[in-house]
């Protein structure tokens, strides 16, 4: 809402020591936002005074051009001695005897260009007539500005006070629980209290009880809880909009329209009750208010043919529609430049009917905002009744006494507040219930003492607002300032910090980054295609989408089943910047489709059942937060250190578990063929749980015919795992065995096996062949060639021993570590190399 | 045996450990070594020799042949140190290397500046007793609508601001705010309750330099018996401090927002200017713009409206609510200038702020 500071201090008398700025800040205190302060008139540096034009010769050029050669009086700023500056002109507008503004030399416009006196076609110009734009007033270039006034405006005085431009203006950002700011009115209540100023209301004449001798209205439709027709006649079609009007409406925002409409968007602006203009000649018989009837339709003012919904609520007449009630009027009884009757309507409309209305047929208003958030149903008569002295005095209209009022102000809903101490409690400020009632009784509150102890609240017709305890609670506080509200830390009760789980996952994000991978939070849309091109078979659950019924890009409708399309997205991008040797990883949830059963709307005044709550919960997607990684390039780069290390799929093994053993799990692996990874370069992982094996994600070198669609680089290494069924296997309180003293032995075996053999199988024989001695075991070396056997590979283990009570001898070493060769040899057919 | 032997067999042994260091030779010492106090040197021989002289005499002369082969001992030990320094120091002399070229190249890795300050915004609230609640990103529409008193005529709720699931009229959605979470904690947990919720949410929103689609919040809820903006207020101005120093200040505007009433945005005071940029076109201020202060956040207290939804004596307790976001926060306080460098994954964006720079 912009508000001309001049408007508001016609109905609010303010100190003489309020500066704009001061008010900006208290209206901003109050809640009401003051987006910005603006004041034309200081883009410009320098004078601008008014001219009066005495004589003008019009000077044909070579170039075809005909410039004019002013003579103009500016009073005091004329040349010594002169009685006149001669000034060149361009605009064909100039007229001898016109009244203009002028800038003088030395001025600097607000586009930068200074004014000087120069020589010019032969003159020497010695300031400058100018036009709306060149003063950054507006847009208009059609010609130099011309004062109509009356009396002359004196030649000398400031132009840009005339012109409105030495204007605050403020432009305000109202939230939507207060409507009644959406007018001059409201705004210079508000800062009158909030700045102790005196505000006198002037659209205090109450709403007439119903009567209907004025043009006959019928209300069919509740949406339409009150109508006052008003009609005037003898309207003179040719006035035109004065000038005080133009500028202020332009202030607020609006254009110049004609003169009835000007007189109703201005009356709307300073009341906050839109009304609305009919050509009353046009209107066949009585107006009646109703719904609309499906298939019905409507030409609005726009000239746009309007199919009508049953909800939308109509103004209609003998002939049909003729408005959509509090969005636009209709055609057929615009006022038009031949109208003399005019029938104002000022109504009470619904504000969701309204807020439907404009929304389905795309029409937001001045009308229309203002309607949904509730207009103050008790200015109705007021504002029609303004608008009919204002067509009279501006448009010679006669207004006809008969009026008519149908309905009527809806009643506000009072309000029994035990406690006047509840707004101290609730703000944390020491209230007294005095000064409650003193700033409620200022906000227009009636305050009347009982039932009992307590006290009844009934809130003014523009406040529909004020419904709840809580509601007076902040219109107390908005009146006294946050800012006096104290600073106090409240005691939460002693907290269990963290969970096990988000422990868990700040450990995996920590670690992995800490081992080199850089985080990335790509979108997390995808489309179907990307499954495709990920080679997902149908039947993988990341086929089970979630659609977005609006999505920003149909090009991707649906939620991510599977974190890898938005890595491999951010690797093209890399790639596409020249950064090639990447180590990404995302942490974020997945959807895949669950329970589809529409959801419960549960009634809000109440707690929802038992079973409702367990609804809200369940039926949703499954959205488990998945980790996963890619690599492409080198891991380590070529320095002197050493040469480089290409990525493999070791290094995406190694993301999963560097979180596993952030979280103290040991990750299974065993070879897997899963699209889209490399058949033979694929590890499946999972974790065992008494004896069986959770899998959780797989990681690898990514298979070359997707890294060739994805337009990944060779080599592309993958991987991703389910985190939060990571985190939900990890083990907590470990346990610490008592230290051996003793020595360790040592011994290394070398097993031949067949090449199909996975190491880590071997492994897990040798351990559970080997009993309790082995302390650990690790492989240290694998080849494969001639020496081994077509088809053979060697594996070579070290095996640590170490017993608890005493020094093992090489003996009781070698026993142990037959007998895990042994159970090598019986389960894989691993034979110990000679 | 006389006196002079002695003396003289010390004498000799010195200038041969000499010798051999003068020369620089570990072999020429082992052998002056051996030489002197190997079982052929002279002092040896003349202590096996002790039994030939008269028990009156042994005693004396085996105890100069003792002195003498602990001062040769002596000598060639402090011989042998010398060399030993100068073979160091040899040593490290030739084994000095350029410590200024690359070392052990591993990547580096980087958490998303999103996540990290998620992390530090939620050790804040943990060190005051809060709890650190979720929710998923997929919502029911109830719990991000309804339950918060947002009318069903709310324009918030239309698909030109939110995103639905298909199909519209199953009432879910991709949660707008973590507010949802603050429905979830009051359906779950006994009260008091002090919870933050960080998260994901989504609108539909065009993605461009200020906007993302999906972006991050950071959500705080308290319900207790008898909290009120004081507390808010508070809570507030110690996470400001805690973020951005002691001289953090906060300003509370009154403002409009459905599930809070009184509600607030949250302005900080400039952490970069002051202040001092506003007004003054020779000072201004990037991060605030030169309005002094930075819109940071929405808040209030807890319409009871919301807790009656979750079954609450709205006589008994009350609540305040605060929310901000996330991204927006990376932005003034790490100078961010383009919103899509946070979704678009770009390696040289996270690795920026590592450690304690963020």
């Amino acid at each position: 809402m912009k508000a001309p500071l001049s408007w508001l201090t016609e109905f609010a008398q303010l100190s003489q020591d309020m500066t704009p700025a001061a008010l900006a800040n208290a209206f901003t205190e109050a809640g009401l936002q003051v987006e910005t302060m603006d004041d034309p008139s200081a883009a410009i540096k320098g004078l601008v005074v008014v001219g009066h034009v005495l004589d003008v010769v019009e000077e044909p050029q070579k170039n075809g051009k005909v410039i004019r050669w002013c003579q103009v009086d500016v009073g005091e700023h004329n040349p010594e001695g002169q009685s006149s500056r001669g000034i060149v002109c361009g605009a064909p507008n100039v007229e001898a005897g016109a009244f203009v503004p002028v800038v003088l030399p030395g001025t600097v416009l607000p586009s930068g260009f200074e004014i000087a006196s120069r020589k010019t076609y032969g003159h020497i110009s010695d300031g400058m007539i100018c036009a709306e734009d060149e003063l950054g007033l507006g847009d208009d270039h059609e010609g130099i500005i011309v004062f109509h006034r009356d009396p002359d405006p004196t030649p000398g005085e400031d132009a840009l006070a005339l012109l409105g431009a030495r204007e605050v203006v403020f432009d305000i950002d109202v939230t939507p629980d207060e409507g009644h700011c959406l007018s001059i009115r409201g705004l210079a209540r508000e800062a009158a209290q909030i700045t102790g100023g005196v505000f006198a209301d002037p659209y205090a004449t109450p709403v007439p009880a119903p009567v209907s001798v004025g043009h006959p209205v019928v209300l069919d439709s509740a949406d339409c809880a009150l109508f006052v027709a008003l009609t005037v006649t003898g309207v003179d079609p040719t006035a035109t909009t004065p000038e005080w009007m133009t500028r202020r409406l332009k202030a607020a925002g609006m254009r110049s329209v004609t003169l009835p409409v000007d007189i109703t968007n201005y009356v709307m602006l300073e009341s906050g009750q839109p009304l609305h203009a009919y050509d009353a000649a046009c209107v066949a018989g009585p107006i009646r208010v109703r719904k609309a009837t499906q298939g019905e339709s409507l030409t609005t003012l726009d000239h746009v043919k309007r199919t009508l919904s049953s909800e939308d609520l109509l103004i209609t007449d003998d002939s049909g529609p003729i408005g959509l009630a509090g969005v636009m009027g209709g055609l057929t009884t615009e006022v038009t430049e031949t109208t003399t009757q005019i029938l104002l309507e000022a109504a009470w409309f619904h504000p969701v009917s309204v807020g439907r209305t404009y929304r389905r047929h795309r029409l937001a208003s001045e009308a229309s905002r203002r309607f949904e958030r509730g207009v103050d149903a008790g200015v109705a008569y007021a504002a029609a009744r303004r608008a009919a002295e204002l067509l009279r005095d501006l448009a010679g209209a006669q207004i006809v006494d008969d009026i008519t009022v149908a309905g009527a102000v809806p009643t506000m809903p009072s309000l029994v507040m035990d406690d006047l101490a509840l707004p101290g409690r609730i703000l944390g400020l020491e209230v007294a219930p005095e000064r409650v009632i003193s700033i409620l009784e200022a906000s227009g509150v009636e305050v009347t003492p009982g039932p009992g102890s307590a006290t009844t609240l009934t809130p003014p017709t523009w406040r529909r607002d004020l419904i709840d305890p809580y509601d007076y609670v902040e219109e107390v506080g908005r009146k006294i300032g946050f800012s006096a509200i104290a600073s106090r830390v409240p005691a939460a009760p002693v907290g269990g910090g963290y969970t096990q789980a988000q422990k868990g996952r700040r450990a995996v994000l920590n670690a992995v980054a800490a081992a080199g991978f850089v985080e990335v939070i790509p979108l997390p849309f995808i489309c179907a295609e990307d499954l495709d091109r990920l080679e997902v078979d149908e039947a993988d659950p990341a086929r089970r989408l979630v659609r977005i019924a609006n999505p920003l890009s149909e090009a991707q409708p649906f939620l991510r089943t599977t974190l890898l399309p938005g890595l491999f997205g951010c690797v093209n991008r890399n790639t596409s910047r020249s950064m090639e040797d990447l180590a990404l990883f995302e942490c974020g949830s997945v959807f895949r489709a669950g329970d589809e059963t529409p959801q419960v709307m549960p009634d809000v005044s109440v707690r929802p059942t038992g079973e409702q709550i367990d609804q809200l919960f369940t039926r949703l997607p499954d959205q488990p937060r998945h980790l996963a990684g890619v690599l492409s390039g080198d891991w380590r780069v070529a320095s002197g250190h050493g040469p480089s290390e290409p990525v493999t799929w070791r290094h995406a093994v190694h993301l999963a578990e560097t979180a596993a053993s952030a979280l103290g799990v040991h990750l299974r692996r065993r070879s897997a063929e899963k699209l889209p990874w490399h058949p033979g370069r694929c590890a499946e992982l999972g974790v065992e749980v008494d004896g069986d094996v959770v899998w959780l994600g797989w990681a690898g070198e990514v298979h070359p015919r997707v890294c060739q669609t994805w337009d990944l680089p060779a080599r592309t290494c993958a991987v991703e795992i389910d985190l939060d069924a990571l985190i939900a296997l990890a083990p907590s309180n470990g346990v610490i065995h008592p230290l051996s003293k003793h020595p360790a032995t040592k011994q290394d075996v070398a097993l031949v096996v067949d090449e199909s053999v996975a190491a880590a199988d071997v492994l897990d024989a040798l351990r559970d062949g080997a009993g309790p001695l082995l302390e650990s075991i690790s492989l240290f070396d694998q080849f494969a060639g001639a020496q081994i056997g077509e088809g053979k590979k060697s594996l070579a283990y070290s095996l640590v021993f170490r017993g608890e009570d005493r020094t093992l001898t090489e003996a009781d070493a070698t026993t142990a570590r037959d007998a895990a060769v042994a159970e090598a040899g019986r389960r894989w057919g691993a034979v110990m190399r000679a | 045996m006389a006196q002079i032997d002695i003396d003289t067999s010390v004498e000799e042994a010195s200038q041969a450990f000499l010798a051999a260091y003068a020369e620089h030779s570990c072999d020429h010492l082992v052998q002056a070594r051996n030489a002197h106090l190997g079982k052929d040197a002279p002092l040896r021989t003349a202590q096996r020799q002790l039994g030939a002289l008269a028990p009156e005499d042994r005693k004396q002369a085996g105890a100069q042949i003792q002195a003498g082969l602990a001062a040769i001992t002596d000598a060639y030990s402090r011989v042998e140190a010398l060399l030993d320094a100068d073979d160091l120091a040899q040593r490290l002399s030739e084994e000095r290397e350029d410590v200024t070229v690359p070392v052990v190249m591993n990547p580096v890795g980087a958490l998303h500046p999103i996540t990290a300050l998620f992390h530090d915004m939620c050790d804040v609230f943990v060190a005051m007793g809060w709890e650190i609640a979720e929710g998923p990103e997929a919502e029911a529409e109830w719990l991000n609508f309804d339950a918060l008193n947002f009318t069903p005529d709310h324009p918030a709720r239309f698909m030109s601001d939110t995103l639905f699931l298909d199909p519209p009229e199953d009432h879910r959605i991709l949660r707008t705010h973590t507010s949802p979470v603050q429905m979830r904690t009051l359906l779950t947990r006994d009260l008091p309750v002090y919870v933050v919720a960080p998260g994901k949410v989504y609108r539909a929103d065009e993605m461009d330099a200020t906007h993302l689609p999906v972006f991050h919040q950071i959500e705080g809820l308290a319900v207790d018996k008898g909290l009120g903006l004081a507390d808010l207020k508070g809570t507030l101005d110690h996470l400001a401090k805690a973020m951005f120093g002691d001289e953090a200040v906060t300003r509370l505007r009154p403002h409009y927002f459905p599930f809070t009433e009184p509600s607030a945005e949250m302005d900080l005071k400039c952490f970069v200017c002051h202040g001092e940029s506003v007004g003054n076109p020779a000072r201004p201020c990037r991060t605030c713009r030169s309005e002094g202060w930075i819109e940071w956040g929405g808040c209030g207290v807890v319409n009871p409206r919301v807790l009656r939804a979750a079954g609450i004596d709205t006589d008994v307790y009350s609540g305040f609510a605060f929310g901000m976001g996330v991204d927006r926060t990376v932005m003034f306080r790490n100078n961010a200038s383009d919103l899509r460098d946070f979704a678009e994954g770009d390696i040289r964006f996270s690795r920026q702020l590592v450690g304690e720079a963020r």
